[in-house]
């Protein structure tokens, strides 16, 4: 801090015009670090979509959908990688979305102020900071191994549904959160049961909510490599597992549960590691792919948000 | 369960509208009330999921880890500054990987601390409107890209761009890969910051602007100091996901164990040492396979650590008005 002369007004009156002035260089200079911060993220952002669009756009073609990976980078695709990302997503969604639900529900509706929700509640958000690897150790000893389901769509499910969990249930809680409380007691006014205010009441209007925080878990566990390369997910995969309809036996068969897979960022860790420079183009093809699923998931759930939030008044 | 016992109607209209329900009550009652604790029943399982997961990652990292430390020592375990587990030489010293994991991080919190928090304290004081509105969801995106694509650019993009500047910088290096790291780790400090930095009362800003402050001033030193332990929280939680991240590290930092603290040589982290080992045919059992639930027991204790020290200041940050 600087000690003003006190010797005369004039001088006084000055040296704070002074001082006020150089305050407001600052303050100015700090909003212009700002927005540089914030075009230098969005500069990166664009490098890093420019970069993979300038090499594995002209790699995108319709064939790069329907082709089998293949040793020649040319004719190689990702056929098998997101049919594969498809069936996986669809167990982690099955599991994860009736059990995150109903343990938000539980949490914020039902559980009662002791020491097990507390522990339940410690929990989740401990969940949520754990390494998406150690999931991947977990689904090893004991889906693979202990439950014997082998490298399978269904373990890759399984062990991507408990990685997002603390998301769906987060989410779930703040959604339920939002509604107010003379919603629930007009309903148990009118005499109904507390699965009666839930069902009615608080899962449709916390609906957007629970959606925008699934989406957000799907997109994140779309992008997951880490723990599927744990499990030993195998990398080279040329062919489709079994197809649901195809059995004449059954109406709907689950073969395809306990099939080898591959999905997409495995196929994409696969084609960086090569050291063949064209499998790089395939590389980024496929992040191209991958990048805009997420992406285009994240802008759904955001939408949503942003969507209901201004719709829904109290 | 005890049924409701009717009460005798003053009104004999009402006595027979009563005793034309009164057979069906009860057994709905007991009914719905039955209903209503399977319900609930239900719930709590689901709820306890969580709770059964955290047992059984414990469970699970704990059990291979002690049929590894029955054939090596503790002691060499921490000491040792080799790791080569699978050599005919074989050191088990964390060390080399733990070095590994460090220097990512430091490279990554180098980034991400700077740019995050001036990030946040911008949305959160300097931005109009408009710009925050747009901003917001930007860095959200920025920090949905799948973290493969983050392994991507810095080996293809990140790497080759540093060895113009520095050209004998190898093709694997920890400082490309944290570089990016903390790139990816922004959206979590900035957004976190923020939220800290918003929850702080406007009458302090508005006392602070009284007095003649700047924005700048304001910032500095009323909001900042106000939302300290969330602002720390949120960098807390930015060394946890760095110290986990697993594919930037292992794609462009190479997997070759390195027990060094320079940045611009490669070296494996913890994560990227259990990728490596998945990525080849370990039998199960074996004292290979076991090596990975070692790694990844102290890989947890250390995120676990920084999670507990989170939650405390978050704790206190939520106290504080």
């Amino acid at each position: 801090m600087t000690t003003l002369p006190l010797t005369s007004p004039a001088a006084d009156v000055d040296a704070i015009r002074r001082l006020i002035a150089r305050h407001k260089t600052w303050d100015w200079l700090f909003g212009l670090l700002g927005v540089f911060a914030l075009m230098f993220a969005m500069l990166v952002f664009a490098m890093l979509f420019g970069q993979m669009l300038k090499n594995g756009l002209p790699h995108l073609s319709w064939d790069f959908f329907t082709s089998f990976p293949s040793r020649r980078a040319a004719s190689a695709g990702i056929l098998s990688a997101w049919v594969g990302t498809v069936l996986v997503m669809l167990v982690t969604a099955l599991v994860a979305v009736p059990l995150g639900v109903g343990a938000g529900i539980y949490l914020e509706e039902y559980a009662p102020k002791n020491l097990l929700t507390d522990i339940i509640e410690i929990n989740v958000t401990n969940l949520a900071g754990v390494p998406s690897i150690i999931y991947g150790l977990l689904a090893l000893g004991l889906f693979v191994y202990q439950f014997g389901l082998g490298q399978s769509i269904a373990a890759a499910g399984l062990t991507l549904a408990l990685l997002i969990l603390p998301v769906v249930i987060v989410a779930t809680r703040e959604a339920i959160r939002t509604i107010p409380q003379n919603i629930r007691e007009g309903a148990y006014a009118c005499g109904a049961t507390k699965w009666q205010v839930v069902s009615h009441h608080v899962i449709p209007y916390s609906l957007p909510g629970i959606m925008t925080g699934v989406i957000i878990g799907l997109a994140r566990a779309i992008g997951e490599t880490a723990p599927i390369i744990t499990i030993g997910a195998l990398t080279f995969i040329a062919f489709l597992p079994p197809s649901p309809f195809g059995n004449p036996d059954q109406l709907i068969s689950f073969d395809w549960l306990t099939a080898p897979f591959t999905v997409m960022p495995i196929q994409m860790f696969n084609w960086i590691s090569r050291p063949e420079e064209a499998f790089q183009a395939n590389a980024a093809a496929a992040g191209l792919v991958l990048v805009v699923m997420t992406l285009s998931m994240n802008a759904v759930a955001i939408w949503i948000r942003y969507h209901f939030r201004k719709k829904i008044k109290w | 369960m005890s049924s409701i016992p009717l009460k005798p109607a003053p009104q004999p209209l009402i006595v027979a509208a009563a005793a034309g329900r009164s057979l069906a009550i009860p057994s709905m009652n007991l009914r719905r009330r039955l209903t209503e604790r399977a319900i609930e029943a239900v719930l709590l399982l689901a709820a306890l999921v969580s709770v059964f997961t955290t047992l059984a990652i414990v469970a699970i990292l704990v059990w291979e880890s002690i049929a590894f430390f029955r054939t090596v020592p503790l002691l060499d375990f921490l000491t040792d500054t080799q790791w080569t587990p699978l050599f005919d030489d074989a050191h088990f010293g964390i060390i080399a990987l733990l070095s590994g994991t460090l220097t990512t991080t430091i490279v990554a919190l180098l980034v991400a601390i700077p740019l995050g928090t001036v990030l946040a304290i911008y949305l959160s004081e300097f931005a109009p409107f408009r710009v925050r509105e747009v901003a917001k969801p930007f860095l959200e995106m920025l920090g949905g890209v799948p973290t493969i694509v983050y392994g991507y650019f810095a080996l293809l993009f990140v790497t080759p761009l540093l060895q113009q500047i520095y050209p004998d910088l190898p093709g694997f290096n920890m400082l490309s890969a944290g570089l990016v790291m903390g790139i990816m780790i922004v959206p979590y400090v900035s957004s976190l910051s923020e939220d800290a930095m918003r929850a702080v009362p406007m009458n302090m800003r508005e006392a602070s602007y009284a007095m003649g402050a700047t924005r700048l001033q304001t910032a500095l030193f009323v909001v900042t100091p106000a939302a300290l332990s969330g602002i720390a929280s949120s960098y807390i939680l930015g060394i946890s996901r760095a110290v986990g991240e697993t594919m930037v590290v292992a794609i462009a930092a190479g997997m070759q164990p390195n027990f060094s603290f320079n940045p611009v040589e490669p070296a494996a982290t913890i994560t990227a040492y259990i990728v490596q080992v998945a990525l080849g045919d370990l039998p199960h059992g074996s004292l290979g396979y076991q090596t990975i639930f070692a790694a990844g027991l102290t890989l947890l204790l250390i995120t676990l650590l920084f999670n507990i020290i989170g939650h405390i200041l978050r704790k206190r940050f939520r106290e504080a008005y």
